[in-house]
């Protein structure tokens, strides 16, 4: 009975202390990002590696969800010969659900565990010690470009993965199933407003690309440096920033939406 | 890693790319403000009650999409909804002066459209004319009100 006690109290202070460690961390890094053209070529070339090339992934995926949507909202909506809702329904739940939570998910399949990866390499190799050595901050010099492009990066791409759904249920309901046209555009322009749906939903993503960026790069950060720690701290990566992403969407959702 | 110049031009290309679809999400799927294609011929007709016509719904001759609804506003003289229609300018100078416009629902509870009824006047609609013979919507509350306070009396 002592022993378990003693467990769950081992456990609760290991996790305060990471979350002590990861806020100094976020902080450190942050507060000491130098505002120099060669900080800005740092940021550019993460903006690229976590931005750019995760851009095939959404754009895929976005085109994808948006035409299931517009399949599936169109068997249901037929029924009740309401399938002139169609831009309505799919409009609605890629701007407030869809395209913040999915692409955050993807952001951190893609690029969070490359993240993770990479900073967990170099901690292994010792070139962060050896940076250290030659007077460089890595907090300034790896960290910070790569928690600042993450920061920009997701919600450029869930504006495009929204914009990229929105066509894809064009394409299907207008171009394949013979919605009327102008009944899709202005029943999504009626009931959508730019504020309360498009705004939230960018909200969301700024939110999730916090968390997501901010999980990856501590785990990265904070791993054991052998092959098998990488390889751990990759998974938590991906696990901790997926449950931290579903769970601030509820919270987010009930805090924007509950009183529409 | 590809060279510096290389991932400039693609982080440039991504944050426009990222600010074209912010634009497209406000005008074209949140309707911040509505273009008009100006392709086709205007008329006016102005109803009792429009019930759930909106901007850019549909026009129909004899089932047939020939138009969109352009704009909907009130006549403050005689409290009607004046609703502008953006006809097909094929059928400019082909309707008749004495063309009936009808609010219908698709279906029991789709959407409403206009639907026109060609007249038999020798004279044509121009554009800027207005339909003088409209039928308002049907609301399918008032009708159940209706009959319900009807067969109450019985």
């Amino acid at each position: 009975m002592l022993d378990w006690l003693a467990r769950l109290g081992r456990q609760g202070l290991l996790l305060t202390t990471a979350l002590g460690r990861s806020s100094i961390f976020l902080f450190q890094s942050l507060a000491g990002f130098p505002k120099s053209s060669e900080a800005l070529t740092l940021w550019l070339r993460q903006v690229y590696s976590v931005g750019v090339l995760s851009l095939i992934i959404i754009l895929v995926s976005g085109l994808f969800i948006g035409m299931v949507l517009a399949l599936q909202g169109y068997t249901i909506l037929v029924d009740f010969g309401a399938e002139q809702a169609l831009g309505q329904m799919v409009a609605l739940s890629l701007t407030r659900e869809l395209a913040p939570v999915v692409a955050a998910l993807l952001f951190a399949g893609r690029a969070g565990s490359a993240l993770t990866a990479e900073i967990g390499l170099m901690k292994a190799t010792e070139q962060l010690s050896s940076l250290e050595m030659i007077g460089v901050d890595p907090l300034r010099r790896i960290i910070a470009p790569r928690l600042l492009a993450g920061f920009v990066a997701l919600p450029v791409l869930t504006i495009i993965f929204t914009f990229v759904g929105v066509w894809g249920g064009w394409l299907v309901g207008v171009d394949w199933l013979g919605v009327d046209e102008g009944a899709f555009w202005s029943n999504m322009q009626s009931s959508v407003s730019f504020r309360e749906d498009v705004l939230n939903g960018v909200i969301k993503s700024l939110v999730f690309a916090f968390v997501v960026t901010w999980i990856a790069v501590f785990q990265g950060y904070d791993l054991v440096p052998t092959s098998e720690g990488i390889s751990r701290a990759t998974t938590r990566t991906v696990v901790y920033s997926s449950l931290a992403v579903l769970g601030l969407d509820f919270v987010l959702t009930a805090l924007m939406f509950s009183n529409l | 890693m590809r060279n510096q110049r290389w991932v400039e031009v693609t982080v440039g290309a991504f944050m426009l790319l990222g600010f074209a679809a912010l634009l497209f999400l406000a005008f074209k799927v949140s309707g911040l403000a509505q273009s008009s294609e100006q392709d086709g011929f205007e008329v006016e007709a102005c109803f009792g009650d429009i019930g759930g016509l909106k901007p850019r719904s549909r026009v129909t001759l004899a089932g047939v999409t020939v138009g969109r609804v352009a704009a909907i506003d009130l006549d403050f003289q005689w409290f009607e909804a004046c609703v502008t229609l953006q006809l097909d300018k094929n059928l400019a100078n082909k309707l008749t002066t004495d063309t009936a416009a009808a609010i219908q629902t698709a279906g029991l509870l789709g959407d409403n459209y206009i639907s026109l009824t060609p007249g038999i006047d020798e004279t044509y609609l121009a554009a800027g004319d207005s339909l003088k013979d409209t039928q308002s919507a049907l609301i399918l509350e008032q009708l159940v009100n209706q009959f319900i306070s009807n067969s109450s009396k019985d």
